[in-house]
């Protein structure tokens, strides 16, 4: 595919990040003097990248145009020329991430409005979407890894920013760290580029890919995909993601479902080169989306916390998407048709959860919630479409877009396709289950309230933003696969589309599906809406319910295996160093100390016993010349 | 008389000045078996210079001698400062040489 230079509006395609970057600087510098009007000033520029990307795309007509900006290192064996590439890919996430970023915003304005730090939440939104804006506009590996880097900055800023919180102080750390594994991950598959290839562009590494050893592609393609995991809250790296969500809502809504944790699988879709040449790293992505939907999709079934069935289900759709895209060329555009649909209507559900604990005075336990319904009609609404579209409730957006996936998986043909279609289908089903059942404790039954807590429906500047993402998830599935085709817009990208040749019909597919999805809301219907919710959590549960409250033990697993031995390690060095390396240093100067204080003893004063000594001196002196002339 | 005589008899000098060093606490007897000491060492030199019969050893007694008178000043000075400020002649007493 070539690229072309840049003309017309997309040359000031840089604006699209300075635009959010300069808000960030000045809200940050311009400190108190900020506070009055750093709101508006901080979602207006979000409104108006958004307003540029639009334009942008509109003069995109399929083309891949590279805007040139200037040489970030040039030594003589390594130039990284920074530029950007709008494609088709780019653009579209360049206009998901300012669109759902700006209602966000506008949301975050209300959200925010007595906190007395709110100015500083705007910077730090604005740090977050300049970041992330880089990461999906630099044209090459070294741009994105910036970005990269810039967008768990913010996402570590913004979880711990009620750091006085320490359970927010902690989770912001474990995002950070966790984050850092895959990060080492993505830093080696680039270094490896350069070392192989002497390039890290993204149009070098693509043309050259295949003059590569496999074992090279393969170390480079799992390298990305650790990378990817961490970034994306994938299976073993999923831990940091619920419990981000110490975070302001509007933040989970923005950098942990929408945005953020999406980059893994826009990495994995734009080196989808990469990956064409190593069937092996490509069945790793598979196999880590496949156990990673399965994994959130068990873990929500058995969460409290309204935040947190939303981030094990945002774990659990990604692992659809990294399902999709580990699928090959006939998955990336359901993959990241999905990634839009869930843009929208995850946006939108945190965005309602947040009006919900904006009324519940910041409960977060579904099980204090309970008939909310006649209370909050707009959220209630709002977040009844989103739920619909997520659990694929026909003709919504995820009945669209997750289909799309699950017959992409049974398209590949093999028995393996059949194992992954039917694991997506489970996983469907659960989905249906968990989200029903968040429904069904918030919004009806009888009011399980604390004393002292009056519902009442937010502000018209946050309940905006959630209808018009209550309408994307309506709309959006039907808009990306039936009316304009998403296939068709990044045909330059991925290439033209093909007619697969179907496994399974797709209507049996859907049928199958929206059975499941049936089966699955009937059961919560049973297990929840049928009887009393308790106030507290039951104590006596299966094995089965106990696992999944724990979320199958990631956080034992990881504290066991890495954690504790961590600790021991430390321990064990401090002791090293405490008694080893300062023993040995101390220890010879005390001996050093105390032999010569004690050879200072003898030194008595008194002039007789010096003589004597060198009486004896001289005698030895005498005797031993006398040896030596005698023998 | 044999050479072996003076000798032993620059032997016998030697040793009780060295003893007399050791076990005298008076600073002048101290000093004056220091003296014992160094004349016994003038008459081996002087000896063994009648005995190859060169001058040399004679001349060496001859610089010990000027050195000894020097080293008599020096010495017999500071003994008398000594007995200035401890009112004794003790050596015993000026034991401040140490640690």
């Amino acid at each position: 595919m070539e690229t072309v230079p840049a003309d017309g509006l997309i040359a000031a395609s840089w604006l699209l990040i300075a635009l959010p970057l300069a808000g960030a600087a000045v809200l940050l510098l311009g400190g108190r003097r900020t506070d009055r009007w750093g709101h508006l000033l901080g979602t207006g520029t979000v409104v108006a990248a958004f307003v540029l990307g639009l334009l942008c795309t509109l003069q995109l007509d399929g083309r891949q145009v590279e805007v040139g900006l200037y040489t970030f290192v040039a030594t003589g064996s390594l130039d990284v020329p920074v530029g950007l590439l709008f494609d088709p890919l780019s653009a579209v996430f360049v206009l998901l991430i300012t669109g759902v970023g700006a209602l966000i915003h506008v949301y975050s304005i209300g959200y925010m409005a007595h906190d007395p730090r709110r100015r500083r939440f705007f910077a730090y939104l604005n740090l977050f979407v300049a970041a992330m804006l880089l990461l999906v506009l630099g044209d090459n590996y070294v741009a994105l890894y910036v970005g990269w880097e810039g967008v768990g900055l913010a996402s570590y800023l913004l979880i711990a920013f009620w750091h006085e919180r320490p359970a927010a102080a902690t989770a912001a750390k474990k995002a950070f760290i966790m984050n850092r594994v895959g990060d080492v991950g993505l830093a080696l598959a680039i270094f490896l580029m350069f070392a192989q290839l002497g390039t890290v562009s993204y149009d070098g590494v693509f043309g050259s890919v295949g003059t590569l050893a496999a074992g090279t592609v393969t170390a480079i393609g799992l390298l990305l995909l650790l990378g990817a995991c961490g970034k994306s809250g994938q299976f073993p790296l999923q831990a940091w993601l619920p419990d981000a969500m110490e975070g302001p809502t509007p933040v989970s809504a923005l950098i942990h479902a929408a945005t953020m944790v999406t980059a893994g699988v826009y990495l994995i879709a734009r080196s989808a080169p990469i990956y064409d040449e190593t069937p092996t790293a490509r069945a790793v992505v598979l196999a880590v989306g496949a156990i990673t939907l399965l994994i959130g999709a068990i873990a929500g079934c058995a969460q409290d916390d309204i935040k947190k069935v939303l981030a094990y289900s945002t774990v659990s759709q990604i692992g659809y998407m990294f399902l999709a895209v580990g699928l090959g060329p006939i998955g990336y555009v359901a993959g990241l048709a999905h990634l839009l649909t869930h843009g929208f209507f995850k946006a939108g559900l945190f965005l309602g959860a947040g009006s919900v604990m904006h009324a519940m005075n910041d409960q977060v336990d579904m099980r204090r919630f309970g008939g909310l319904a006649p209370h909050m009609k707009v959220t209630f609404v709002t977040f009844g479409l989103g739920y619909l579209a997520l659990i694929g409730f026909p003709f919504l957006s995820g009945f669209y877009t997750k289909d799309a996936i699950i017959e992409a998986a049974f398209d590949r043909g093999d028995g393996w396709g059949y194992l992954l279609g039917g694991v997506a289908i489970l996983a469907a089903g659960l989905t249906a289950f968990y989200m029903t059942r968040l429904m069904l404790m918030t919004f009806f039954g009888r009011p399980r309230w604390e004393p002292g807590v009056h519902p009442h429906e937010s502000p018209p500047v946050m309940t905006a933003p959630m209808v018009l993402l209550a309408v994307g998830s309506v709309f959006a599935g039907f808009l990306l696969v039936v009316a304009f085709p998403l296939e068709e817009w990044l045909a330059p990208v991925f290439g033209e589309p093909v007619e697969a040749e179907h496994v399974v019909a797709p209507i049996v597919v859907s049928v199958l599906v929206t059975a499941v999805m049936v089966i699955g809301v009937l059961t919560a219907w049973l297990f929840v809406g049928r009887r009393e919710v308790p106030a507290a959590a039951p104590v006596r549960v299966s094995p089965v319910t106990r696992a999944a409250r724990r979320a199958l033990y990631a956080d034992a697993v990881n504290e066991s295996l890495l954690m504790r031995p961590g600790q021991w390690l430390a321990r064990a060095l401090v002791f090293v160093d405490n008694r080893g390396v300062d023993g040995a240093v101390n220890g010879l100067a005390a001996s050093l100390g105390g032999s010569s204080s004690r050879l200072g003893r003898t030194q008595t004063g008194f002039v007789r016993s010096y003589a004597l000594s060198m009486l004896g001196g001289a005698v030895v002196v005498a005797g031993a010349l006398l040896a030596v002339t005698a023998g | 008389m044999s050479l072996t005589h003076y000798l032993v008899l620059a032997a016998i000098l030697f040793t009780i000045g060295a003893v007399g060093v050791l076990v005298r606490r008076n600073a002048i007897v101290v000093f004056m078996c220091i003296e014992l000491m160094l004349n016994s060492a003038n008459l081996t030199l002087v000896t063994f210079a009648r005995a190859s019969g060169t001058l040399d050893g004679q001349i060496m007694a001859f610089f010990v001698m000027v050195v000894a008178a020097a080293e008599v000043v020096v010495g017999l000075a500071i003994i008398m400062s000594l007995f200035r400020t401890r009112r004794s002649a003790s050596v015993d007493d000026a034991n401040l040489l140490k640690y």
